[in-house]
C-alpha cells in the first residue's frame, strides 16, 4: 500500500471541495472494498477524503410515499429498516444477501453502489486488465471467466457488477442523488452504472469530486416485490445470477412488473423486454418462460459461463411464478 | 472416556489474544520483510533493479539470488529460494524486500523491478500428456505402481462392470494463520519462531542449509493456527527469514501474504482418477483397476497417493494400482490434510456407489459383502477394523433402511433429496518420540516434549495421557510443547502425532513413577526427572495393518432452478482405537468432515493456462464452506479396543474425517437427481446440465 493523505470531512460541501482539489484523491465510506483494492495495488489515492462520518445516515420518508436513503446508511441498517422490509422486500432480501454480518454492519448505501468488480483479472496488478490499466487487455475473455458476464459486455472487458442492492434498486426505480462542485443532479439508478464499452474503467457515469448523497426510492411498485440469489455457498458468494422482481396481478393478468438481474452484466441488469412481453399477459409458467428468454435471447456467453443463462431463466421464472402464487410460493426456500 | 473431557489448557490465552504465534515475536530491532513472486511461468532472470525499491522510505535491504546467502543442498529443493536465477514456476520467489515497517516492504516489493528471459511453459495436466511417466514411489513411500492377480482377464469376465473416471482441481490448505516466521542471529545462534507442524524437522533442515550444528539453532512453534499439511515440513518462510536477518544483521519477520501461499507452500495436485471394479452379480468384487494420472513440479516430485485406499479397503483378488506422474511448470504439489486417501477415497466410494447401482445391491450391504479381515495388498491382518460395525451404527443412527434406493425420487417443492454413504479409512502411522518429565517435591509434575499443538488440542490430550500415566489429576500437571529446546518429537502430521507423543509421554511418565516408587514414594529436593525414547519400541514392519475406518453419511437437497446443492445432515462413525478426549476428537472429526464438504462442493483452483498460476488464490474466490453450509454435522464413534497399538490404544482422528465425505456428497446428489457428477467441486452448472 502507498502512503496516502488522509482528512476526514467536516461536512459534504468541504468533502467535495477537497477531492476537487485532489486529482488523485478519492472518498472513503466504510471502507470494505476500497481498501483491499488499496492492499492489493489496485487502487492507490494519494488522498482518501473520509466521509463516514458525515450525517447521511437517515432513511426519511419523501412526500411521494417514497424513500430518501444516506449515502452512509449502513447496509444492515437499510436491510432492517421497517419500512423497507414493510414496503420494498427485495430490497431488504438482496442487502441480507450480499456479503457477511460483519461487512454489512460497515459497508455504506453509496459504497455498496460503487464498489468495483471482483474479476480476479482486475485484483492483480501483475496481469493486464482494461478497466484497471486501459488498453492493456482483457484476458479473462480467454481465460478465468465463469463468474463473469453474459450479457451487456465487449471486446474490452466482460466483468460483472458485484452488488445485489443495486439489483433490487434497479427492479425498484431507484434514483442517485450526487452532488458535485457543480450542484446537485439526480442520476436514474438504471443509468448510473454503466456497460464497458470501450471505455470499461468508467464503472458509472459519476463525475470528479461527485459524491453520492443518497438514494431515492419511489413509492413502492403494487403488489409484492422479492429478490432470489442463486450462489455457489450458502452464505458470503457473489451472485452466479440473481433476480429481483415485483410483479402485480390482477385476475390472471399481469398488470405490473419490474424485473432486474443481477450477476450478469456490467450493472444491474433492467430486462425491459421482458417486462414488456409480460405487462397484460397471462400470469402464466409460460409466460413467465417466454419473457426470460426475450430478455436473455440477448446473451453472449462466454466459453465457460454458458449456464448462467439457463440460471437466470429459472430463477426469473421461480421468483415470477412465486409472487403470482396465492401463498408467496417457493421464491425463498431453502 | 465418556465424558467430553478438559477443556483445551491454552483456551483462555487463544480467547483473550495473549497466545503469542509466530509473527507476534517482536525482538528489538525487527525488520520486516515481503517477498517479490516471479511475474512468469518460466524462464529465467536477466536483471533485477533494486534502486526504486531502495530508494523507498525505510528501506532496509533487498535479497536477490545475486547477494542472498549461499544455501548448502537439500533434498527439497523448493526451499532452495534466491540461489540462481531460474523460474521453474510463476510465483516462485526471485527477491525479497527488507524495511523498517511491513507497509514500507510491501511498497518495496512493488518497486523492485525484475527482467526476465521468458521460456515456453506447459501448465495443463492432460491424460494424455507424452511426458506422464511412472514413478518408483509415491507420497508416503508406496509402491508407484502395483498388480495382484489377472486383473485384465477377472475384469473382463465380470458379470458387473463399472468403468468411471473421476477429476479433481488443485486444492489448497489455506490455515487461518499463515505461513510466518520471526528470526533472529545472536552470537551465531539462530532463533526462529515459525508456524510449523514440527519444530525439529525445521531445525535440522535450517542446520543442512545453513551448514550449522542444529544445537546452535532454536525453532519455537508454541501456537499454531491450523496446518493441513502446508506447515508440515519446512517451507520457503522460514528459510528466507533466516536469510534475511543474516543478511541485515536485525531480527526479520516474513508473514506469507495470502494470495501468494498457493504458489510456495504446496497444494493437493489435479487428479485424474479411472477406477474400474468388475463384481459377482452379488456385488463382491473380483477386479479393481484405480489408475492416477497427477502433476509435480520441476523442482521436486511430489505423487498424490490416491490409489493407496484401493489397497486396502475391500475384498478384490485382482488389482491393479497405478500413479503416473508428468513435471509441469506448476508450484510444487505437496501434503493437505489425507493425502493419498482423501481424493483416492472420493474415487474409489463413488465408484462402489456406481457398482451398487450397477448390481442393484443396497450401498451400505454392498460395503458389508466387500469387507476383508487382511489388507489385500499386503496380506496383513487389521489389527483390528470395524467398518462393518460404523456402517451398521451409522446406517441406524441416519435412518438409511427407509431410504428408496430410486434416484430423483424425493422432492420438496422446488428442492431435489438424496441421501449417500462412503467409507472412510485413514492407516495408523507411528513415529519414534523422545518426551521427560519431571515431578517436584511437592508432587506438582511438568510434561517436556516438542510436540506442536496446531489447533488440534494436542496440548490438552498429552496433559491426559500423562495424567492417566501418572495416577494424577490433570491440575497437577504442566506440559511444555513446541519448541527444540525440549526433547525432540515427530511432527503434527499423518494423524501421527498424539499416537507418537502419547507412546513416549506415557513411557517417561511410567519410568518417572517407577523412580519415586524406587525411592519408597518419596521425592527428593530438586525433584526427579525421567527422560523416555521410543525409538526401540515402535516397530519398523509390523506383522499386522493398523488403520482407522469410518462410514459418512450425507443428506443433500439440489434446488431444480439453480442447481445449488447444500448438505443438510452429515453423519459420521468412526472406529478409530481408543478415543482419548471426547472434546477434541469430535471437533477433530467434524472438521475433516467440514472440509470434506468443501472438497466436495466448493473448493478447487483453475491452473490459468497463460498465466501459469493458480486463479483463485484468496478466500473471497477460494470458497471454503461457511456455517451456513455447514448445517447439521455429527461424529460418532464406536469403542474399540486395540492393544497392538500403543499403550493407550489410540489411532488417528486428524485426517479420517475428510476421507470419504466428498464420496458421501457426490452419492447423495446423484440419488437426489440422477446426475452422476464425477468431477469435483459440484458446482451448479454441473447439476443443471
Amino acid at each position: 500500500m502507498r502512503a496516502f493523505a488522509y482528512t476526514r470531512a467536516g461536512d459534504v460541501d468541504e468533502a467535495i471541495a477537497a477531492l476537487a482539489a485532489s486529482p488523485g484523491g478519492m472518498f472513503l465510506g466504510g471502507g470494505t472494498n476500497l481498501v483491499d483494492l488499496m492492499k492489493l495495488g489496485v487502487a492507490s489515492p494519494g488522498l482518501l477524503v473520509d466521509i463516514g462520518r458525515l450525517p447521511l445516515t437517515e432513511v426519511r420518508e419523501t412526500p411521494d410515499g417514497g424513500l430518501r436513503i444516506g449515502a452512509n446508511v449502513r447496509n444492515s441498517d437499510l436491510a432492517a429498516h421497517p419500512a423497507v422490509r414493510a414496503r420494498y422486500p427485495a430490497l431488504s432480501q438482496a442487502v441480507l444477501a450480499g456479503a457477511s454480518g460483519q461487512i454489512r454492519n460497515t459497508a455504506t448505501t453509496g459504497g455498496n453502489l460503487l464498489q468495483r468488480t471482483r474479476c480476479l483479472y482486475f485484483q492483480d496488478v501483475a496481469k493486464p486488465c482494461n478497466k484497471r490499466e486501459p488498453g492493456s487487455g482483457c484476458p479473462a475473455r480467454e481465460g478465468v471467466h465463469r463468474d463473469l458476464a453474459v450479457l451487456g459486455h465487449s471486446a474490452a472487458c466482460v466483468a460483472t457488477h458485484p452488488s445485489d442492492m443495486a439489483v433490487a434498486l434497479a427492479a425498484l426505480d431507484a434514483v442517485v442523488h450526487l452532488r458535485g462542485p457543480g450542484g446537485e443532479r439526480t442520476v436514474p439508478l438504471c443509468g448510473f452504472h454503466r456497460l464497458p464499452g470501450d471505455e470499461p474503467h468508467r464503472d458509472t457515469v459519476i463525475e470528479r469530486a461527485e459524491l453520492v448523497v443518497a438514494v431515492g426510492l419511489p413509492a413502492p411498485p403494487a403488489g409484492r416485490s422479492a429478490y432470489r440469489k442463486a450462489r455457489d455457498r450458502a452464505s458470503y458468494a457473489f451472485a452466479l445470477a440473481s433476480v429481483a422482481a415485483a410483479l402485480d396481478v390482477r385476475e390472471g393478468a399481469v398488470t405490473d412488473v419490474r424485473l432486474a438481474f443481477g450477476g450478469l452484466a456490467h450493472k444491474p441488469w433492467r430486462a425491459r423486454v421482458a417486462e414488456e412481453a409480460l405487462r397484460g399477459a397471462p400470469a402464466t409458467e409460460e409466460s413467465f418462460v417466454r419473457a426470460a428468454e426475450a430478455e436473455l435471447a440477448a446473451a453472449e456467453p462466454l466459453r465457460d459461463n454458458a449456464f448462467k443463462v439457463s440460471l437466470a431463466r429459472n430463477l426469473a421464472v421461480r421468483v415470477l411464478r412465486d409472487l403470482a402464487a396465492p401463498d408467496g410460493g417457493e421464491a425463498s426456500a431453502p | 472416556m465418556s465424558t467430553p473431557g478438559p477443556v483445551r489448557l491454552e483456551g483462555r490465552e487463544k480467547v483473550t489474544g495473549t497466545a503469542r504465534y509466530a509473527a507476534e515475536h517482536t525482538p528489538p530491532g525487527t525488520a520486516y520483510a515481503w517477498p517479490v513472486p516471479a511475474a512468469v511461468p518460466r524462464g529465467r532472470v536477466v536483471a533485477i533493479d533494486t534502486g526504486a525499491a531502495l530508494a523507498e522510505p525505510g528501506a532496509v535491504a533487498v535479497l536477490t539470488h545475486e547477494n542472498a546467502p549461499r544455501l548448502k543442498d537439500t533434498d527439497d529443493a523448493t526451499l532452495l529460494v534466491l540461489q540462481n536465477d531460474r523460474v521453474p514456476h510463476r510465483g516462485w520467489y526471485v527477491a525479497l524486500a527488507v524495511a523498517d515497517t511491513p507497509e514500507a516492504a510491501r511498497a518495496m516489493a512493488a518497486a523492485v523491478r525484475v527482467s526476465y528471459a521468458p521460456e515456453e511453459h506447459d501448465v495443463v495436466l492432460a491424460p494424455g500428456h507424452p511426458r506422464l511417466y511412472v514413478p518408483e514411489t509415491a507420497n508416503a513411500g508406496v509402491p508407484g505402481s502395483r498388480e495382484r492377480g489377472d486383473f485384465d482377464g477377472a475384469y473382463a469376465s465380470a458379470p458387473v462392470r463399472v468403468d468411471a473416471t473421476y477429476t479433481t482441481r488443485a486444492l489448497h490448505n489455506h490455515p487461518m494463520e499463515p505461513h510466518a516466521t520471526t528470526a533472529r542471529w545472536e552470537d551465531g545462534r539462530l532463533v526462529a519462531y515459525d508456524s510449523c507442524q514440527g519444530a525439529n524437522a525445521v531445525q535440522e533442515t535450517l542446520a543442512g542449509l545453513f551448514g550449522m550444528d542444529k544445537e546452535r539453532i532454536t525453532v519455537v512453534a508454541e501456537h499454531v493456527g491450523g496446518g493441513f499439511g502446508c506447515k508440515g515440513t519446512p517451507r520457503p518462510q522460514v528459510v528466507l527469514a533466516a536469510m534475511a536477518a543474516r543478511h541485515t544483521g536485525r531480527p526479520v519477520r516474513l508473514v506469507l501474504p495470502r494470495a501468494q501461499l498457493a504458489a510456495v507452500v504446496g497444494h493437493r495436485a489435479p487428479l485424474v482418477q479411472r477406477l474400474r471394479l468388475g463384481a459377482g452379480e452379488d456385488g463382491v468384487i473380483s477386479a479393481l483397476a484405480h489408475e492416477v494420472t497427477t502433476h509435480t513440479s520441476t523442482v521436486r516430485e511430489f505423487v498424490e497417493q490416491a490409489a493407496v485406499p484401493s489397497r486396502a479397503m475391500y475384498v478384490s483378488p485382482n488389482s491393479r494400482t497405478t500413479h503416473r506422474v508428468v513435471a509441469l511448470d506448476v508450484p510444487s504439489p505437496s501434503w493437505m490434510r489425507a493425502p493419498g486417501e482423501a481424493p483416492g477415497m472420493y474415487a474409489l466410494e463413488c465408484a462402489m456407489d456406481e457398482l451398487a447401482c450397477a448390481s442393484g445391491v443396497d450401498p451400505v450391504e454392498l460395503r458389508v459383502r466387500n469387507d476383508t479381515a487382511a489388507e489385500p495388498d499386503s496380506g496383513k491382518p487389521y489389527s483390528s477394523r470395524h467398518l462393518v460395525e460404523c456402517l451398521r451404527e451409522g446406517a441406524r443412527r441416519f435412518g438409511w433402511d427407509a431410504r428408496d434406493p430410486r434416484p430423483r425420487s424425493r422432492a420438496e417443492g422446488p428442492l431435489l433429496v438424496g441421501t449417500g454413504v462412503a467409507s472412510s479409512y485413514y492407516p495408523v502411522y507411528l513415529m519414534p518420540s523422545s518426551a521427560e518429565a519431571h515431578v517436584t517435591e511437592t508432587g506438582r509434575y511438568r510434561v517436556r516434549i516438542n510436540a506442536t499443538d496446531i489447533g488440534t488440542g494436542a496440548r490438552t490430550v498429552l496433559a491426559q495421557v500423562a495424567a492417566d500415566a501418572l495416577g494424577v489429576a490433570l491440575d497437577r500437571i504442566a506440559v511444555e510443547i513446541g519448541s527444540t529446546a525440549l526433547p525432540a518429537a515427530p511432527l503434527a502430521g499423518g494423524s501421527a502425532g498424539t499416537g507418537s507423543w502419547g507412546w513416549a509421554v506415557h513411557k517417561a511418565c511410567r519410568a518417572l513413577n517407577g523412580m519415586v516408587d524406587a525411592r519408597g514414594g518419596t521425592v527428593p529436593p530438586g525433584g526427579l526427572t525421567a527422560g523416555a525414547d521410543t525409538a526401540g519400541d515402535v516397530p519398523s514392519d509390523p506383522p499386522d495393518a493398523k488403520a482407522a475406518f469410518g462410514a459418512q453419511f450425507a443428506e443433500v437437497t439440489v434446488d431444480r432452478d439453480t442447481g445449488e446443492v447444500r448438505v443438510r445432515r452429515l453423519l459420521g462413525v468412526f472406529a478409530a482405537g481408543r478415543i482419548l478426549s471426547a472434546r477434541t476428537a469430535r471437533s477433530q472429526l467434524i472438521g475433516g468432515m467440514t472440509m470434506g464438504v468443501g472438497m466436495a462442493l466448493l473448493e478447487g483452483s483453475t491452473m490459468d493456462p497463460r498465466f501459469g498460476d493458480f486463479a483463485e488464490r484468496d478466500l473471497a474466490s477460494y470458497h471454503v464452506p461457511t456455517h451456513a453450509d455447514v448445517r447439521g454435522v455429527e461424529a460418532h464413534w464406536i469403542d474399540e479396543t486395540d492393544l497392538l497399538l500403543n499403550p493407550m490404544g489410540s489411532k488417528g482422528i486428524g485426517e479420517i474425517g475428510i476421507v470419504g465425505t466428498a464420496a458421501a456428497v457426490a452419492n447423495a446428489v446423484h440419488h437426489a437427481t440422477g446426475v452422476r457428477v464425477r468431477d469435483l467441486p459440484i458446482l451448479p452448472e454441473k447439476v443443471l446440465g
